[in-house]
């Protein structure tokens, strides 16, 4: 295996921790929060700078160890596009259901 | 601009956003400029927009990259600083967050605008939008951690719709 | 360094799946068992992300991709049988 440039080896890391980081507050934010609209909130972390730090860190470990991998912005992107919209269609569900939520109900019908 | 165009470009290049986004999205799966998967990306960029035109409607061209790329940059941001700010907010105990619903009212007209404005509400973290009513022309928002709904609703308009009219006209 | 990073990005990982298996077991709505799979298989996808860089291995790539793939057309399915009962009408 090639020897890492240091600093790119550390900026990989930091990304990595970073990742992490939302990822695990992300699924914190599921186990704390009261009411369903309120954890409706944690996949939203977890999917942008949790996963988007964790593909980041992996494109810039694959250029540095000689071969470039662009797909992994592939992946970014589906889950970009498709996070708002099952997150929309939940929450859909959830106000169709009547869930409690802490916030009141909004007047609707 | 469309006046100028030919009738077959008009057929087959209806889409030009998703045909260029198919094409970059087959070569980066290939990962390699090949000559065979050159073809077979100009392909798929042809062919998809057609069989699917009838679902999604007229295409848009993009306008103004200008503005884009400011939003784009924007959103970034926005995501990193509200994803820190929602961090704090789970990480500390002693803080119960005061949830919220946020009608916000539209004024972008155009249906992609729309989903995009909404789909940049529910990526920063802190806001989902649950409902998008057409008839009322609002989106309705859930706020995680929100003590002045109005606030919030001018805030978002200004920062994301006010650039997505720019771009979709 | 990257090597130590891909450990504890793991460690982190298993925990965060575990707490969104718990919310999965525990609802209390079936709602919030459905969120709780969504934020599950997004964990997924970086798991299967982390397993290739620490493999060196670029096949896991497609994994990933059907992961999230198969994951999005479920919460779609399912959130739509919450509201209407039916997944094709």
């Amino acid at each position: 295996m090639t020897e890492l440039n240091p600093w790119i080896d550390g900026l990989v890391a930091l990304l990595l921790l970073i990742g992490a980081f939302f990822l695990l507050v992300g699924a914190l934010g599921m186990l704390r929060f009261r009411d369903f609209f309120q954890r409706l909130h944690a996949p939203t972390k977890a999917s942008t700078l949790g996963v988007g730090g964790v593909l980041i860190a992996s494109m810039l470990y694959s250029a540095a160890t000689g071969r470039l991998a662009i797909h992994e912005l592939l992946i970014t992107l589906f889950i970009f596009i498709t996070a708002p919209v099952s997150a929309n269609l939940l929450a859909k569900a959830a106000l169709h259901l009547k869930l409690p939520s802490k916030a009141g109900h909004p007047e609707r019908d | 601009m469309s006046e100028q165009r030919s009738p077959a470009a008009r057929r087959w290049l209806a889409h030009p956003v998703m045909s260029a986004l198919l094409a970059a999205g087959w070569l980066m799966l290939q990962q390699s400029l090949d000559a065979g998967n050159l073809i077979a990306a100009a392909l798929l960029a042809l062919v998809i927009p057609r069989m699917v035109g009838g679902f999604i409607g007229d295409g848009f061209r993009l306008r103004a990259a200008g503005p884009a790329l400011r939003l784009t940059a924007i959103v970034l941001w926005d995501i990193v600083q509200s994803n820190i700010t929602v961090a704090k907010l789970v990480l500390n105990p002693a803080r119960t967050p005061q949830p919220a619903w946020v009608p916000v009212p539209l004024d972008i007209t155009h249906p992609n605008g729309i989903a995009l404005f909404a789909s940049i509400i529910t990526m920063t973290p802190g806001t989902v939008s649950c409902i998008v009513d057409e008839t009322r022309r609002e989106i309705l928002v859930h706020a995680l951690d929100c003590s002045d709904p109005e606030a919030a609703a001018r805030d978002m308009k200004a920062r994301y719709e006010a650039p997505l009219r720019e771009i979709f006209g | 360094m990257t090597d130590l990073a891909l450990d504890i990005t793991f460690g982190a990982l298993v925990l965060a799946m575990l707490a969104c298996g718990w919310r999965v077991l525990r609802g209390p709505e079936i709602a919030d068992r459905i969120l709780a799979l969504d934020t599950l298989y997004v964990n997924v996808v970086a798991l299967v992300i982390v397993l290739g860089m620490r493999q060196r291995s670029e096949l896991l790539f497609e994994a990933a991709l059907i992961v999230a793939m198969l994951g999005f057309v479920a919460t779609v399915a399912l959130a739509r049988y919450l509201t209407r009962g039916d997944v094709i009408e």
